[in-house]
């Protein structure tokens, strides 16, 4: 994996800083957009990386965060609609390479593939190793 | 015309009333429940409890029949999703969207979703009603990118006693009609106008400083 991309990371929850904290420690240049100043306090010692507070569904954010030069831009945020919002935004407007959006919503998904946007969802990506560990079990 | 509207408050209400007095179904997608109960007393349309960004709701609400969606919530990603589902997932001609913040009007519309934007549209309506006391009842059609204005024609006005044909007007301005007194007029190059006239204009926004400036001989 590249270490030296420009990556704009969209909620600093508990995904969104585990995420900021690996790339920045493997030597990525990370910028974490949260709403909430206190997210910033799970980021660890390591980051090295830089904050913005602000709402990631405003234009003057993304400019702010210099979304025009990412490589990757990774939206976490709890909520479905303002990870897929930012995702295009980064996809169409700011013609961000890779744009990731975690989406809880499996109905969802489809549509926005069409769209350009990669999503990822994590009951579907859960159901499929429980499913797979499951399997591995034996009948008494 | 069956018109789907999702959103809440006071906006939500009257806009529903509006259609539905000039004959129009109305369907409201409102996610606050005890506004819901509220809403479905007073108003004479299907009113659904439920987040207007999820496609069962919208499934359920009958969107697939809808002409029109507007998505007014206060929250401009709401809005968004709404109107991409509605036009993607269920094949809806026409969805608007709302852009709380002026700068997503613009981003909307790139992403290919008819938007406005309240602030911009009152603010506009401000600025050229305030600049100016000739100046009245403008009206931004197509979502901002047509103009109509009326103007008081006094004495002081560069136009007045002047025909038609004599005014210099910027390209792509048109004077559409003359009301003197009770009579309306749609003028001609041979029409003149007189001091007491009003002229309903339309313009587009690049040319609307010049123009209106032109009739009143203000910069506006």
């Amino acid at each position: 994996m590249k270490n030296d991309r420009y990556i704009v990371i969209v909620g600093c929850g508990r995904l969104g800083s585990h995420l900021a904290n690996r790339l920045s420690i493997e030597g990525n240049s990370v910028v974490v957009i949260d709403n909430k100043e206190s997210t910033f306090e799970n980021l660890s010692l390591d980051f090295s990386g830089f904050r913005i507070e602000g709402d990631a569904t405003r234009l003057s954010v993304l400019k702010e965060a210099k979304l025009g030069d990412a490589d990757v831009l990774i939206a976490t945020t709890r909520e479905d609609n303002v990870n897929l919002m930012v995702a295009q935004v980064a996809h169409k407007l700011f013609a961000v390479p890779k744009v990731i959006a975690r989406v809880f919503d499996p109905r969802r998904e489809e549509m926005y593939k069409q769209l350009g946007v990669e999503t990822i969802c994590p009951t579907t990506v859960a159901a499929e190793l429980f499913l797979i560990e499951a399997s591995k079990g034996g009948k008494r | 015309m069956k018109v789907l509207l999702v959103g809440g408050g006071k906006t939500l209400y009257f806009l529903c009333r509006k259609f539905t007095s000039s004959g129009h179904d109305v369907i409201i997608v409102d996610s606050d429940r005890d506004e819901c109960v509220s809403l479905s007393r007073q108003l004479t349309a299907t009113v659904v409890a439920g987040d207007g960004s999820d496609s069962r709701i919208l499934d359920e609400a009958g969107v697939r029949g809808a002409d029109v969606v507007l998505a007014i919530t206060s929250n401009d990603q709401d809005n968004l999703v709404i109107c991409q589902l509605a036009m993607r997932t269920f094949g809806v001609r026409r969805a608007m969207a709302l852009a709380n913040d002026p700068e997503n009007a613009t981003v909307f519309r790139d992403l290919g979703l008819d938007a406005f934007s309240t602030t911009e549209i009152i603010g506009s309506l401000i600025e050229q009603h305030a600049a100016i006391d000739q100046v009245r009842n403008l009206l931004p059609v197509g979502e901002g990118k047509v103009n109509v204005t009326e103007v008081s024609v006094d004495t002081g006005s560069p136009v007045a006693g002047k025909l038609l044909k004599d005014i210099e007007l910027p390209g792509n301005a048109l004077v559409a009609v003359i009301i003197r007194e009770n009579e309306t007029i749609v003028p001609r190059g041979g029409s003149s106008i007189i001091a007491g006239d009003r002229v309903v204009l339309i313009t587009l926004p690049e040319n609307h400083g010049k123009v209106i400036e032109a009739f009143t001989g203000e910069r506006a």
